[in-house]
């Protein structure tokens, strides 16, 4: 077991690397076949998840915003050690109260107090912290299920999964953490719950930009990387790209 | 005097919208008094789907830089392309661009807008942000407008970053794949782009 994770983490950080070494985040690693997944996916979506989302969406608000938070909450977890990694200490003290306070008084985190006292709560995880470091993405492919993603992305992930998030030890792992235990159909269900909120949040996005795409696939790949790098770079594209047209 | 009774009939019968329509030229007041007649537009029950079409179309080519976005989403093949093909592209661009703005618009013309504030990049560039407040199908959208201010009478919207994504550079990589994938063949795009315009 010890070495079946020794060998996860070796392989994450040679393809860290590599990525860094020789990749750029426009490149593909494999186009033909993402684009199949992306059609799988899509499939997926349709039959599964926009109809859930639809119906998700007719809930009561009080209901609907009780999920997001819950969930949230959740992913604060991982939130945590890698505000730690990267060096975002009072980050790392906002979303640590920001759980605390939601798990309490917020009851299991339905309710979001923290926000009201102004604890930030900004997601991270670890491709944002390689991303911070100064990794490159690495080519881009897409995930059956699981959707867009890097090589830093997916290496990220990966040990995010494996050893950092406290709530994938909890229940995916089984592993029991101050008498709290968990199994992989929790994490299951709400990673599961966390997506249907998503999509439901984001209906009318998905719908405008599945109706305005010339090729959805380049869109969604491009609206991917340009948030990934927002999120790591806290900004937006520079004046150049437009400079460029007016010289 | 005949001629002038002509004029004065004809000025009051020609519609209202047919006229050009002019804003204010501080990049936040302009950006305030577009969306608010573009909202106003859209939810006016008593235009028809056509007119609304009409009205909002005719304020996107008076306020937004369409031939500078169309250069920027061609990317560098603009630079090889001659004069002929680059003519038949912007024509077919407009079009294009003009269709998807409405439709974008019509998907969000139900919700309410707020200018929060403006920031000056550059002599050339303004930076407006804006938001679509919550509603039940949409969380807080933030949007910034990137506003061409070389012409300080005449500001032009050239992009829209909705939560920090670029609608231009999506577009610019979306035409980019299309040309990759087939040899840049500028008319595998001019194909595409008359599919989108004509369904």
């Amino acid at each position: 077991m010890r070495s079946k994770k020794l060998y996860i983490l070796i392989c994450s950080i040679i393809l860290v690397i590599s990525s860094n070494a020789n990749a750029t985040t426009e490149k593909e690693c494999f186009e033909k076949v993402s684009r199949g997944i992306f059609k799988f996916n899509q499939g997926l979506d349709n039959l599964l998840l926009e109809p859930a989302a639809k119906v998700y969406n007719k809930l009561p608000e009080p209901v609907r915003n009780g999920t997001g938070n819950f969930t949230s909450n959740i992913a604060t977890l991982l939130s945590i050690p890698n505000h730690i990694l990267q060096g975002e200490i009072r980050l790392a003290s906002h979303a640590t109260g920001s759980f605390l306070v939601n798990t309490t008084i917020g009851v299991l985190g339905l309710g979001n107090p923290a926000a009201a006292l102004g604890l930030e709560n900004q997601k991270e995880d670890l491709g944002q912290t390689l991303g911070t470091y100064g990794v490159k993405g690495g080519c881009y492919f897409v995930l059956p299920i699981l959707g867009p993603t890097t090589v830093r992305d997916t290496v990220g992930m990966i040990v995010d999964q494996n050893y950092l998030d406290p709530f994938a030890r909890v229940t995916w792992h089984e592993k029991e953490i101050n008498n709290i235990s968990g199994n992989k159909l929790d994490y299951v269900g709400i990673k599961g719950v966390s997506a249907v909120d998503f999509r439901g949040e984001n209906m009318t996005n998905f719908e405008s930009l599945e109706k305005n795409s010339l090729d959805l696939y380049a869109a969604t790949k491009s609206l991917y990387l340009q948030n990934r790098n927002k999120k790591i770079n806290n900004s937006t594209e520079s004046d150049d790209d437009w400079g460029n047209l007016d010289k | 005097m005949k001629r002038l009774f002509f004029l004065i009939v004809l000025v009051f019968l020609v519609p209202n919208s047919l006229y050009p329509v002019s804003y204010n030229s501080d990049p936040k007041i302009f950006i305030t008094e577009l969306v608010e007649d573009a909202i106003k537009t859209l939810s006016d029950d008593s235009l028809s789907i056509q007119d609304k079409n009409q009205i909002i179309e005719k304020i996107a080519t008076e306020n937004v830089d369409i031939k500078a976005l169309g250069m920027y989403s061609l990317g560098d093949l603009r630079k090889t392309l001659d004069a002929k093909t680059l003519n038949e592209y912007q024509d077919l661009f407009k079009k294009y661009f003009l269709k998807s703005l409405t439709s974008r618009l019509t998907d969000y013309s139900s919700q309410k807008f707020e200018v929060t504030g403006a920031d000056q990049k550059s002599e050339k560039y303004t930076i407006v942000n804006s938001k679509i407040t919550e509603s039940n199908t949409q969380p807080e959208i933030k949007i910034d407008w990137r506003v061409y201010t070389k012409d300080p009478l005449k500001p032009l919207i050239r992009d829209l970053i909705v939560e920090g994504l670029s609608l231009a550079r999506t577009q610019r990589e979306e035409f980019s794949s299309i040309l990759n994938s087939n040899n840049n063949d500028i008319k595998v795009l001019f194909s595409k782009l008359e599919n989108f315009i004509s369904n």
